[in-house]
């Protein structure tokens, strides 16, 4: 089952810039996968468009099955609630609340009721081991703390894709490995998942990696096998 | 994989609450700031309508006391300008109108009263001296507040009863001190209440008609002829008590309702209350400036909380939603504790003023409902400006 699939995408934004120059990619159910590139490579561009954020210029991007350029604004939307995980780079937690509520955020747009929001909040924190800061708020949590709060948000919803943007870009380099950890555990557990990173050390312990440079794939570890 | 058909799903209404909420729970000052403005318009408003109904209330119930059919027919002057003398049985003439139940009059002796005979005589003391009838009191509806009236031998002896002006100004506050009418010292036997009906009276000293007569140089004849009749008949003795009075000169006769005035002073009141009303809802305007303005502040300043929604699966319109809640709460919040503080004002000066008092719901509800309006309106443009940013925004570094 294919999860991502670009076919000859483009974006190009308004004074001739390019950021995306025809990429072929496909991503299967169940891949874990490092998009690596340096900065001002695309990659950023990619992760708007495969977290349907947003649309290509040409080309098609299909993701969980939806040709993304077909969806209007609020099926796009719907499709984020229901099939689409994200993890940035600052957390993006909400600073008053506790890590349940914002937890229980992920399902917010998705229809579920304030009670099984929350109860899946918990076994959500639990499954990233923050059973034990349930009802501690952002101030009161570590970086990496703070960043399993967010996967646990992003988690909630059982997506069928996770992508995280650098997750361990503002975190020391403990908290990275714990994290990183973490998502191969959730790899193992079979949730398909990108990670967008521009360390060369984190692409390279993912079993696939794919290399961005302007704007285009440079390299792909496994594309014969996932072309197939 | 999951169906084919993607349909944003809807918020309940008590998760669009809860996510209004949010914002203003993260930003109390600002909140409490920016709902004081709504605040201070609303309880203006809701003060000034109901203090201008506590008073009319008791005016009204003032009239109803005092009775509206009370009709007087003055002396003035006649063609030539010469003060006309009413009859010396004008009042009786009267008492023969069919539907007249009750007549009676006072009439304007030229004395000179002074505390005592240390003061001197040019010096006036602000006091006019009155002939009055003994039922005038129960005509007018008027009480005494200390000693007694002119009634029984009262009206025939040199003796007086103050208005209660009159009584101030010659620092009079007890019956049995002595004032001087022209080179005479005649006892106070009594202070009345204000006369509601016929203020210019408080301003008098009164003596009895036979008394003026006897000892003060006064001709008898009246100045002022008062009257009640039936409420339904007051319109038609109106039309004939000049005649009656003085037949043959009636246009020299100045026919009044003293109710009349009262009633005047409300209307006067209401153009008051329009004014106040008028700057209460200038306040009110400028409150919603300030909530659109911390509204406008807030989307600035949240671009990544929005960005974040629309991420993690916020439609346009929920982002819109969020928004105008936001907004609205927070006039709502000022509105209510306005609402409060106005009803609460209402009591207290009406309390202090001894009126009953009268806060109309339908203020405390168009309060609210301008309130809800205005939030509406204040958060609208930020709402549409928010739910226009593109969801990317979240992922630009903070």
């Amino acid at each position: 089952m294919t999860v991502i699939e670009l076919r000859a995408a483009t974006k190009s934004y308004p004074g001739g810039v390019h950021a995306l120059r025809g990429v072929d990619l496909r991503v299967g159910q169940g891949e874990l996968v490092a998009i690596v590139g340096p900065s001002g490579s695309g990659k950023s561009t990619l992760l708007n468009l495969i977290g349907t954020l947003d649309r290509p210029t040409s080309g098609t991007v299909r993701v969980a099955g939806h040709d993304v350029g077909a969806l209007s604004d609020s099926r796009l939307a719907a499709l984020r609630a229901r099939h689409i995980g994200f993890v940035f780079q600052h957390f993006h937690l909400s600073p008053g609340r506790d890590a349940v509520d914002n937890v229980a955020d992920g399902l917010l747009y998705a229809g579920v009721p304030l009670k099984e929001r929350r109860s899946r909040a918990r076994v959500a924190l639990e499954r990233v081991r923050l059973g034990h800061r349930l009802s501690h708020r952002p101030s009161e949590l570590s970086g990496g703390e703070k960043q399993r709060v967010a996967i646990a948000r992003a988690l909630v919803g059982e997506p069928d894709l996770l992508l995280a943007d650098e997750p361990t870009g503002a975190l020391d380099t403990a908290s990275g490995e714990v994290v990183m950890q973490l998502v191969h555990e959730l790899h193992a557990r079979g949730t398909t998942i990108c990670v967008i990173t521009h360390d060369h050390e984190i692409a390279a312990s993912l079993p696939r990696r794919i290399r961005f440079r302007d704007g285009a794939v440079v390299s792909d570890s496994r594309s014969g096998e996932a072309a197939s | 994989m999951t169906g084919r058909v993607l349909k944003p799903a809807r918020l309940t209404a008590a998760d669009v609450l809860r996510v209004g909420a949010v914002g203003l729970r993260a930003r109390r000052t600002r909140v409490v700031l920016s709902a004081l403005g709504i605040a201070i318009g609303i309880a203006t408003m809701v003060a000034v309508v109901g203090l201008s109904m506590s008073s009319r209330a008791d005016l009204m119930s003032r009239l109803d006391r005092l009775g509206t059919n009370l009709l007087t027919a003055e002396a003035g002057k006649d063609a030539l300008g010469q003060e006309v003398k009413l009859p010396k049985n004008a009042v009786a003439m009267v008492e023969r109108i069919g539907p007249v139940q009750q007549a009676t009059a006072t009439a304007q002796v030229d004395v000179r009263i002074r505390r005592s005979d240390v003061v001197p005589e040019e010096q006036p003391a602000g006091v006019t001296t009155q002939a009055a009838r003994a039922d005038l009191l129960t005509a007018l509806n008027a009480t005494v507040a200390k000693g007694r009236w002119l009634d029984g031998a009262g009206e025939r002896l040199p003796v007086t009863v103050l208005g209660a002006v009159a009584a101030e100004r010659l620092g009079i506050t007890e019956p049995g001190e002595k004032i001087m009418m022209n080179s005479r010292y005649v006892v106070v036997v009594g202070i009345l209440s204000p006369v509601e009906l016929v203020p210019q009276l408080d301003r008098t000293a009164l003596v009895g008609f036979p008394a003026a007569e006897q000892y003060l140089g006064f001709d008898g004849h009246p100045t002022t002829v008062f009257e009640r009749s039936p409420d339904a008949s007051v319109d038609d003795v109106r039309a004939v008590l000049a005649r009656t009075v003085m037949p043959g000169n009636e246009g020299s006769v100045k026919v009044s309702r003293p109710s009349d005035a009262l009633a005047a002073k409300a209307a006067a009141d209401k153009g008051l209350t329009g004014l106040m009303l008028g700057l209460g809802a200038v306040a009110l305007l400028v409150g919603g400036v300030g909530v659109a303005n911390t509204m406008v502040i807030s989307v600035l300043e949240r671009r990544q909380e929005i960005g974040l929604r629309r991420a993690i699966g916020a439609t346009r319109g929920a982002i819109r939603l969020q928004f105008v809640t936001e907004s609205l709460l927070l006039s709502a919040l000022g509105g209510t504790a306005g609402a409060a503080l106005g009803a609460a004002a209402t009591f207290a000066f009406a309390t202090a003023q001894g009126w009953a008092v009268v806060v109309p719901l339908w203020s405390l509800g168009g309060g609210l409902g301008a309130t809800l309006a205005i939030g509406v309106l204040a958060g609208l443009y930020p709402a549409i400006r928010a739910s226009r940013l593109e969801p990317t925004v979240a992922l630009h570094a903070a």
